[in-house]
């Protein structure tokens, strides 16, 4: 018996004002599974978020993506949101005048209906949501982002993602720039939210330290819009280890 | 409705408009018998005569302002307007006895249900004349008035003679002397020292007839010490052909008193809104202008304040929405004449499908007035390529020790942030709506409750159908 992946990905290419980013990208996620992409600056990892999410600057010129065996192409972002897909920005926009709280409310009303926003249910889950992250009850009435630290910004993707429980996780750095409590907190809230369920995870990150907390079951290089080497939790050791030359030098011979 | 109506009237949502019932209709056109026979109608004192027709003779030989919007100035047509027209003949205290057709208006406009929930006291004013007027009885017991405009002629000449025309004198401005020579209906209030309104009143102002022009004159008055909140909201039906709104608000705020006066105004595309508001402050008194404008064709106001007394504050807190056709040119006037005193502006615009949005602001601070504070700030939001937004600040300080600060922004709405808001489920017009509303808060937080929700809806209307 085969189980649907929570997400396929096939020969995905897309390009950016005329000039190719990613460069024919496979990639399965299955349901409880969390995965892992380095790579180096530059190497696509946010593009391939922003392509997931469905960012209208990127074209899409070649592949799928399947979401649980729903074409994701198809779909407008918020669409997207709508079906489980939920992205962590590495550089959350701000709303100038738009408070959190309200916000908060209208997404996960937006996301996963009406009901889901409304009642004790929701205000307790904020509520130890905001606990487990530090923020305190005034940062309710700040405006989206708005003069935020960098900090407070990888915290508030965190919260939105407690609230929404999306199925299908997208964080992109959301570690950089956290306190080791933060990052701590961000794994536990990814482990909550994704083993034992049906949901997934695709944790882009530079370091070790979150994917030591949070066990990816697969880890993926990405170089130059490629995913050059996927294996276990013990590549991570070795790029921090050694760097990306060594892989780089791999490739090169195998071609 | 027919299907060139509903296509004029798009998603203004007041845009229906009743058969009209009129018990006394002025024929289109004006003349000093016009300006006469309004008086005569309404059997006013000999001075009020005598004002309003001097006002008039000022109009006629008063040019049009050289600025604003010139070419929509230009196409006014002064001869097909209705400067008077009755629907009811009496201004009723009992909301039954206001004529079905108006009740059921003001009842869609969700009036009568304000007024329970959260009002101190309300006008209703339908074309020329005020319907419906109540306050409520504590207020009257605290020697608290509130009347229509005409009511208050009747009723205490004294004063209205005292201070009309005080603040604003007819000859300010073009449309001034207009509203001075036919002016008709707007709320007279007095304040007695020390009094607190705790609650607002409001005024509700309703064209209903075609080519009609409406010309209410406020007064409001707060004695030392006390303090009001005048909360104002007006609409109108859409027709093809123009109506003209054009009022005077007079404020005078004594030693030590407290006046907020709040406009949301959402006339239709085809009103003319060339109003005139001015407040004086005293010592230690304060005024505010919270002024919203997000309908009509043509708005072009300035809400000033006279910072007169030593001590006195100011603040001008206003937003702007123009859409396609549609032109703002609204800002604010403060002249500090006395020491210590203070300001400031805060002015937010946006400008949307080829829309404009004009700041026209002037602030002086004479020369004997110590240690003055002058803040001003303009931020426009545009939606698109076509629009535009401009301004015009004006400064002359002639005090050396004023602290004054000014800071303008003209921005976009970015693709990221659109991308932003729509991993988050929300569509694209919803996802606008939330980033306009946004914007808007520094405002929309200063209205009571039931105002901002509404101004929230009609800016979240105002986003549909607008991506392409
Ligand atoms: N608008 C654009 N026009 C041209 N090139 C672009 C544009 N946007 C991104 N790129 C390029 O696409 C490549 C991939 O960028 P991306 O943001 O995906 O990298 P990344 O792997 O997330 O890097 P980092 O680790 O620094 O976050 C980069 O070389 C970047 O310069
Ligand atoms: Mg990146």
């Amino acid at each position: 018996m085969s189980v649907t992946p929570l997400l396929k990905i096939e020969g995905l290419k897309a390009s950016i004002d005329e000039t190719e980013i990613l460069k024919g990208i496979d990639l399965e996620i299955l349901p409880g599974e969390v995965h892992a992409v380095m790579g180096r600056n530059g190497s696509g990892k946010s593009t391939t978020a922003h392509v997931l999410m469905g960012h209208p600057d990127y074209e899409v010129t070649n592949g799928n993506v399947k979401l649980d065996g729903e074409d994701l192409l198809e779909m407008e972002s918020y669409e997207r949101a709508r079906a489980g897909v939920f992205l962590s920005f590495q550089y959350p926009h701000s709303v100038p005048g738009l408070q959190v709280g309200n916000f908060l409310r209208r997404s996960v009303s937006a996301i996963n209906g009406e009901e889901a926003a409304k009642g004790p249910e929701f205000r307790n889950l904020l509520k130890e949501g905001m606990e487990q992250l530090g923020l305190d009850r005034s940062f309710l009435a700040r405006y989206v982002n708005d003069g935020f630290s960098g900090g407070e910004k990888k915290r508030f993707e965190i919260l939105q993602m407690m609230l929404i429980k999306p199925k299908l996780a997208i964080l992109d750095e959301t570690d950089s720039g956290l306190d080791i409590d933060g990052i701590r907190t961000v794994a536990q809230g990814v482990d909550a939210a994704i083993r034992g369920s049906n949901s997934g995870a695709l944790i882009i990150t530079h370091y070790n330290r979150i994917l030591e907390h949070v066990k990816p079951d697969k880890i993926h290089v990405l170089i130059d819009g490629k995913i050059v080497k996927s294996g276990g939790p013990e590549l991570a050791n070795k790029l921090e280890e050694r760097g990306y030359d060594w892989i780089e030098k791999e490739v090169m011979a195998n071609e | 409705m027919s299907e060139d109506a509903r296509e004029a009237v798009g998603d203004y949502k007041a845009g229906w408009h009743d058969p009209e019932n009129a018990t006394i209709r002025f024929d289109y056109g004006l003349s000093e018998q016009v300006v006469r026979d309004i008086s005569a109608l309404k059997n006013e004192p000999e001075w009020m005569t005598e004002i309003r027709v001097k006002a008039f003779h000022h109009f006629m030989e008063r040019p049009m302002p050289t600025w604003g919007n010139m070419h929509m100035l230009e196409e006014i047509d002064f001869d097909k307007v209705c400067y008077y027209l009755r629907s009811s003949n009496a201004t009723e205290k009992n909301w039954e006895d206001v004529p079905e057709d108006i009740r059921n208006t003001f009842e869609r406009l969700g009036i009568p249900e304000a007024e329970q929930k959260w009002l101190s006291g309300v006008t209703a004013q339908y074309e020329s004349e005020a319907v419906y007027h109540s306050i409520r009885e504590d207020l009257e017991e605290q020697g608290v008035i509130f009347l229509d405009m005409d009511s208050g002629l009747r009723e205490y000449e004294g004063i209205v003679k005292e201070y009309f025309c005080s603040v604003v004198p007819f000859s300010d401005n073009k449309f001034s002397a207009l509203n001075t020579a036919v002016w008709s209906g707007g709320s007279f209030i007095y304040v007695p020292s020390g009094v607190h309104v705790e609650m607002p009143v409001q005024a509700y102002f309703r064209i209903n007839a075609k080519n009609m022009g409406q010309f209410e004159r406020t007064l409001i008055i707060a004695d030392e010490g006390s303090s009001i909140h005048y909360v104002e909201g007006c609409t109108a039906p859409t027709y093809s052909t123009d109506s003209l709104h054009s009022a005077v608000v007079e404020l005078i705020a004594m030693p030590g008193a407290h006046i907020r006066y709040s406009t949301v105004q959402n006339w239709s595309a085809n009103v003319y809104n060339l109003v005139t508001k001015r407040g004086v402050a005293h010592e230690n008194a304060t005024i505010e202008w919270i002024d919203g404008n997000i309908g009509s064709k043509l708005t072009m106001k300035y809400p000033a304040v006279i910072l007169k007394g030593e001590g006195s504050h100011a603040e001008v807190i206003s937003v702007a929405y123009s859409g396609k056709g549609q032109h703002q040119d609204a800002g604010a006037k403060i002249h500090h004449l006395a020491s210590n005193t203070t300001s400031k502006i805060l002015s937010k615009s946006i400008s949307k499908n080829g829309g404009r949005g004009s700041y026209r602001g002037m602030v002086t601070v004479s020369p004997k007035a110590e240690n003055c504070k002058v803040n001003v700030v303009c931020d426009a939001l545009l939606l698109d390529e076509a629009s535009r937004s401009d301004t015009y600040p004006t400064m002359e300080v002639g005090n050396s020790g004023a602290r004054c600060e000014h800071e303008a922004s003209v921005s976009k709405v970015s693709d990221d942030q659109l991308f932003y808001l729509m991993s988050r489920g929300h569509s694209e017009e919803e996802a606008l709506a939330l980033i306009v509303n946004g914007f808007f808060e520094p405002f929309t937080r200063e209205l009571p409750m039931e105002y901002a929700v509404e101004l929230n809806q009609l800016m979240s209307l105002e986003m549909e159908g607008s991506i392409g």
